[in-house]
């Protein structure tokens, strides 16, 4: 009982006594930091992405209040409205944010797409790749466990019933977590108003793509003859789209000549208004 | 009289240096050490900061061992009291020095909070505790600790960082080589057991 007793009171003191030094340390040892570091943290859209290069967004605010040189524009994620309201805290300028987003550079769904082999593993992209890279047949197409879906922080991506994720355009903020937490390299970060994309990432000769997927790019460089605007060019079996000189088509010729329609033009609510602005203007 | 002392408190200084090694012998430690191994300027900023810590929270935890402790007989205490003392103290440790020397906290910082829990930190008291060493002995072995764990912290990221321009095979790239490293530096290390008699 006395026993008991004694290691109560022992380290309760000392608990108190802790407790107490360290109230009494911060207090004494308080060190002022910059009020504007938080009130530009508030601003910040504290999804902790790190698209902005810095670890999070307290560090992004207070690289940005500190450091001159740091642009008031790196958070992607926070579009137009939050680099406005940064460089106005910060008294800087703030360059135009051109809102991005992300798309999956694969249309080899369930049906269209051989598989090599059986996976029964853990279902995760990056542990399904370290087996021959993975179950599909085509070694660059997405494998459709469904990592970005999990490492989205801001849930704008989900599974489609084909084997493909799905995008929401409404949610995406372009912060680039899935391209980089995907094994493949599948998913691109491209501009929203950019329109026609290659939905394919295979490199491989077109002979060796129509056996592995029905709708992988063959590489033809069909698009690329067609375009007006000289906006396709050919590189490893992939056309490469320039978006500024895209922006200025209207009829799209590149899509109805495609022999596996790898290549898309989407239009999309979000898209449709940026487009009717564009063609209104 | 002075030779004897020297002689002893070198023994005691290079048996935790070499002989027992808190990472390559005693096993302690090993989350840090493989954590931030991965870089040379990061090693030496943390084996510096654990150093520092373990030196200092031992001679508290040497203090409130034989002053507290053993004149109330709660040596079974020891255990939990160290780690409230540990941790408190780590943390008071990093107000001071985010208040006194910003440059050192801008360089230590993110190491400090690490330390706080750390086995080998919590490791050296209990081993103090454990073979009733005095106040000098004290100092020179949490020293001698901290020194041994920067030295293996060093040798490894700069064999790590040496790694990194080296043809690793894919199954063992990472963690997994870095695992076969630490053990044939332990193996290396085994050749000091025999220098000093203990």
């Amino acid at each position: 009982m006395s026993t008991s007793v004694l290691i109560l009171v022992v380290m309760s003191a000392l608990g108190i006594a802790f407790g107490f030094i360290l109230a009494y340390a911060n207090k004494k040892f308080k060190v002022e930091v910059n009020p504007l570091i938080h009130l530009v943290e508030d601003v910040l859209p504290k999804g902790q992405c790190g698209a902005c290069g810095y670890a999070g967004c307290q560090a992004y605010a207070e690289a940005v209040v500190m450091d001159p040189d740091v642009p008031p524009d790196l958070c992607v994620v926070g579009k137009q409205a939050v680099a406005e309201a940064v460089a106005e805290l910060t008294g800087k300028k703030a360059a135009a944010v051109e809102p991005r987003v992300a798309r999956i550079m694969c249309s080899g769904s369930a049906d269209k797409a051989q598989r090599g082999y059986e996976y029964n593993g853990v279902q995760d992209c990056a542990a399904a790749a370290l087996l021959f890279g993975g179950p599909k047949g085509c070694q660059y197409g997405c494998l459709g466990f469904g990592t970005c879906v999990k490492n989205c922080p801001f849930g704008a991506l989900s599974m489609g019933e084909n084997g493909l994720p799905v995008v929401d355009e409404e949610k995406c903020t372009g912060c680039g977590k899935c391209q980089s937490v995907c094994p493949k390299q599948v998913i691109a970060m491209v501009p929203l108003a950019a329109r026609v994309h290659v939905y394919c990432n295979s490199r491989d000769k077109g002979a060796d793509v129509r056996k592995l997927c029905a709708s992988g790019c063959l590489g033809c460089g069909l698009c690329a003859r067609q375009c007006p605007y000289g906006a396709i060019e050919m590189k490893n079996n992939l056309p490469v789209i320039d978006h500024a000189k895209c922006a200025a088509c209207l009829e799209a010729k590149c899509v109805p000549k495609c022999p596996t329609k790898a290549i898309a033009a989407i239009v999309s609510p979000a898209q449709r208004e940026l487009v009717e602005s564009v063609a209104g203007a | 009289m002075m030779a004897e002392y020297f002689k002893e408190y070198f023994t005691l200084f290079m048996g935790a240096v070499l002989v027992n090694n808190f990472v390559l012998t005693r096993y302690l430690g090993l989350c840090i050490f493989f954590g931030v191994s991965k870089n040379l300027n990061a090693s030496i900023g943390m084996g510096m900061a654990v150093t520092s810590v373990i030196t200092l929270s031992s001679l508290l935890a040497w203090a409130i061992y034989n002053f507290v402790l053993v004149p109330y007989q709660l040596t079974f205490l020891t255990t939990v009291v160290f780690v409230l003392l540990i941790a408190s103290f780590v943390q008071l440790l990093e107000m001071i020095i985010k208040k006194y020397a910003p440059t050192l906290y801008n360089l230590w910082g993110i190491y400090l909070v690490l330390i706080a829990t750390n086995c080998i930190a919590l490791g050296v008291p209990l081993i103090v505790a454990e073979s009733a060493y005095n106040f000098p002995q004290t100092v020179v072995f949490a020293f001698g600790s901290g020194s041994g764990f920067a030295l293996a912290l060093v040798l490894m990221a700069s064999l790590r960082e040496k790694l990194q321009l080296a043809d690793v095979p894919k199954p063992l790239q990472g963690l997994g080589i870095a695992f076969i490293l630490t053990g044939l530096l332990a193996l290396s290390f085994l050749g000091f057991s025999g220098m000093i008699p203990l």
